[in-house]
C-alpha cells in the first residue's frame, strides 16, 4: 500500500487542471466543535494542486481551525471533534490507516509567530529530517542549502549556519520556518497568517517566496491582509462565521463578488 | 498666601509619595544585606581563635576529638558533599520525569492534579518527621540492602566494609525525597512556560511526543531545570535535622556509602549544645565553612544557568 507522500504524488492525469489536480484536497459536509460549540458548519471545497488559496474572514470565522484540520493539529486540543471528510488526493486523512505523524510530513506547516527552536540555523532546517532517522551528513547539508534557497534565506545566513537561529531577525526567522517546513518536501504548505507579525518590507519577501514555492508546493495561506490575498493567492476562500460563504478565483472574488456579504468585508464595510 | 497651583499640586504630592516609596524600598533592601554581613561577622569572630590556630589544616584533617583539642572537618566536607550529591542523583531523574509528566497531558487532569498536590505536600513535611520516617522505614531497607550488598558486591568500593544502617546512603536517599517537591515544582514550571508555538513547530513537523519533548520542549527548559538542580542542593546542603537522624554522625573517612558518615550542619547540631572554649570556635569555623560551601555552590550555579540561558538564547 502506498504512502500518503506517494499516494499524493501519483495525481491522476484525468482530474488535472492548469498547473495540477483541481481536487487536490477536498473537503466534503466537513463539520467541526470544540466541545459542544460548532466552529465549522458544512464546508465543501476543492484545493487544486500547486496554486496558492487564500483564506480570508473576520477573526473567528473558521479559517485557522479549517487549516488545522489539514495537518490534524487540531487534535492536540482536548475535547474536539467534527464530522465529515476531508481528503488528500482522494484519500481520507482521517482513516484509520493514515498515521498522523506520517500526514504532517507530507503537509507542513508555518505558523503567525515564527516558532524557531533554540538550535542552530542548521538544526532547525533538519529537525523533519533528524526524526525521521536521517544521519547523513552530505544529505543533510543538501537539504539545509536546498530548504534555505528554496526560503531566500541562503545567502544570508550560509556563513553562520551553526549559530543559534535566535539571532535571526524577525523576517529571517519566519524565512527560517518555511526553511524548515519544506525540508522533508511536503506536498502542501499550510500557512496560518505567516506575515502578520512581520515589518512590510519582509512581508514582501515572503510574499515573493509564496508566489516561487507554488511552483513546488500546493499552498493554503489564512490571512487578514485583503492586498496580501490579491497579489499571492489564485483563489480566495471567505469565510464568516463558521460558514464558506464564497470560493472563486481571487480576481473574481475581489472584482465581482456574487454574495454582499463578501463585497461588504472586501470593501472594508465589517470585519 | 497665593492659591495653590491646580497643575503642580497633584504632581507634587505624587512626587513625595513616591520619595517615601523609594526611601522604604531602599531601607527593606540595606536591612537585608546588613543582616547577611552581620551573621557573616559575628560567625568570623567566633570562629577566629580556631582559624588562628588550625588555618587550613581545619579543612584537610579528619580528626574532631574535643577533649583533646583536635579539630579538622574534613570528613565532614566530604559527607556534606557525598550526601547532597546523592541525593541530587537521585532526585533529578525522577523530579524531571515527574515534572514532564505533569505538565503534558498523559493522563487525565484530575490524575495529574493529584499528583502534583501530593508532591508539593511533601515539602511540607517537617524535617524531624523526615527523620523519624527514615529511622524506622529507610534504616531497615538500607541495612538489609547492605547486608546483602557487602557479601555479593564487596568489591565495589563504594558498597565495601560493614554495612550499618545508620549511613551515607540512608542519609542520602531521605535527602533525596526531600528535595523532590522543589526539583519538580521549578521544573514544571520552566516547562510550562516553554512557548505553547514550539511544541506546535514540532508535531507540525511530524514530531512524535517524546521528540517534541525530548528533543525541543526540554532543552528549551534547560536554564529553569539548571536552576532547580541549584536550589535543591543548597537546599540539600544545608538541611540538618534529618540528616542529623540518620547519617550516623561519625568523623571516620570511609569510601563506602554504607558506612555512618557526617555533614557539617550535623556537626553543628549535635554539639553546640554542649560545647565549650575552642570547641566553640571550632564549630563557628565549621559554620563559615558550610556558608562558604553554599556560597560557592550558588555563585557556580548562577554562572552555569547563565552560560544555558545564553546558549539556549543564542546571543555569543
Amino acid at each position: 500500500m502506498p504512502t500518503l507522500a506517494e499516494h499524493a504524488s501519483q495525481s491522476t492525469p484525468a482530474a488535472v487542471h492548469e498547473s495540477g489536480r483541481a481536487d487536490f484536497i477536498s473537503v466534503r459536509d466537513f463539520n467541526f466543535f470544540y466541545g459542544k460549540k460548532q466552529a465549522l458548519f458544512d464546508i465543501n471545497m476543492d484545493i487544486p494542486e500547486k496554486q496558492v488559496t487564500a483564506f480570508i474572514g473576520p477573526s473567528g470565522c473558521g479559517k485557522s481551525t479549517l487549516l488545522r484540520n489539514f495537518n490534524r493539529m487540531n487534535e492536540l486540543i482536548e475535547g474536539v471533534h467534527h464530522s465529515g471528510e476531508i481528503q488528500l488526493v482522494g484519500k481520507s486523512i482521517f482513516d484509520r490507516n493514515v498515521e498522523v505523524i506520517a500526514l504532517r510530513r507530507t503537509i507542513g506547516m508555518v505558523f503567525q509567530k515564527s516558532n524557531p527552536f533554540p538550535k542552530s540555523i542548521y538544526e532547525n532546517v533538519v529537525y523533519a529530517l533528524r526524526i525521521s532517522g536521517q544521519t547523513k551528513k552530505s544529505l543533510l547539508d543538501d537539504c539545509v542549502e536546498r530548504s534555505l534557497r528554496g526560503a531566500a534565506l541562503w545567502d544570508e545566513v550560509k556563513d553562520r549556519l551553526h549559530e543559534s537561529a535566535l539571532g535571526l531577525s524577525g523576517g529571517q526567522m519566519q524565512r527560517l520556518c518555511i526553511a524548515r517546513a519544506i525540508a522533508n518536501r511536503p506536498k502542501v504548505l499550510l500557512m496560518d497568517e505567516p506575515c502578520s507579525a512581520l515589518d512590510p518590507i519582509a512581508t514582501v519577501k515572503v510574499e515573493e517566496l509564496i508566489r516561487e514555492l507554488k511552483q513546488e508546493f500546493t499552498i493554503i495561506i489564512v490571512t487578514h491582509n485583503m492586498q496580501q490575498a490579491t497579489r499571492c493567492s489564485d483563489r480566495t476562500a471567505f469565510f464568516y462565521l463558521g460558514k464558506l460563504v464564497e470560493y472563486d478565483n481571487t480576481h473574481k472574488i475581489f472584482s465581482n463578488p456574487s454574495e454582499k456579504k463578501t463585497e461588504d468585508y472586501i470593501t472594508g464595510r465589517f470585519g | 498666601m497665593s492659591a495653590p497651583d491646580p497643575e503642580s499640586q497633584p504632581i507634587a504630592d505624587f512626587k513625595s509619595r513616591l520619595d517615601l516609596f523609594r526611601l522604604l524600598c531602599q531601607a527593606a533592601a540595606a536591612l537585608a544585606v546588613l543582616t547577611l554581613g552581620w551573621i557573616l561577622y559575628e560567625i568570623i569572630y567566633g570562629a577566629w581563635p580556631s582559624i588562628n590556630k588550625f588555618g587550613w589544616n581545619f579543612l584537610t584533617t579528619a580528626a574532631w576529638v574535643p577533649n583533646r583539642e583536635k579539630f579538622g572537618v574534613l570528613p565532614f566536607i566530604i559527607g556534606t558533599v557525598a550526601s547532597s550529591g546523592i541525593a541530587i542523583l537521585l532526585a533529578f531523574p525522577l523530579g524531571i520525569s515527574i515534572a514532564i509528566f505533569l505538565n503534558e497531558n498523559f493522563l487525565a487532569r484530575p490524575v495529574r492534579q493529584t499528583v502534583r498536590f501530593v508532591v508539593e505536600m511533601l515539602a511540607s513535611i517537617p524535617s524531624v518527621v523526615y527523620g523519624l520516617w527514615g529511622i524506622f522505614v529507610v534504616i531497615p531497607l538500607v541495612k538489609g540492602f547492605g547486608d546483602w550488598a557487602t557479601v555479593h558486591l564487596s568489591g565495589v568500593p563504594i558498597f565495601s566494609g560493614p554495612a550499618y544502617g545508620n549511613s551515607l546512603l540512608t542519609a542520602s536517599i531521605v535527602l533525596a525525597i526531600m528535595i523532590l517537591p522543589t526539583i519538580t515544582a521549578i521544573s514544571r514550571n520552566s516547562l510550562a512556560a516553554v512557548p505553547h508555538t514550539l511544541r506546535e513547530g514540532a508535531y507540525a513537523l511530524g514530531a512524535t511526543r517524546w521528540e517534541a519533548i525530548l528533543g525541543v520542549i526540554v532543552p528549551s527548559a534547560a536554564p529553569g531545570l539548571v536552576a532547580a538542580t541549584i536550589l535543591a542542593l543548597g537546599r540539600a546542603m544545608g538541611e540538618t535535622m534529618a540528616v542529623a537522624m540518620l547519617i550516623g554522625n561519625s568523623s571516620r573517612l570511609s569510601w563506602s556509602v554504607l558506612s555512618p558518615s557526617g555533614t557539617l550542619a550535623g556537626l553543628l547540631a549535635n554539639q553546640f549544645g554542649e560545647a565549650t572554649g575552642m570547641q566553640v570556635n571550632s564549630l563557628m569555623y565549621a559554620a563559615l565553612i558550610l556558608v562558604l560551601i553554599t556560597l560557592l555552590v550558588n555563585l557556580a550555579g548562577e554562572a552555569i544557568l547563565r552560560y544555558t540561558q545564553r546558549k539556549t538564547a543564542g546571543i555569543h
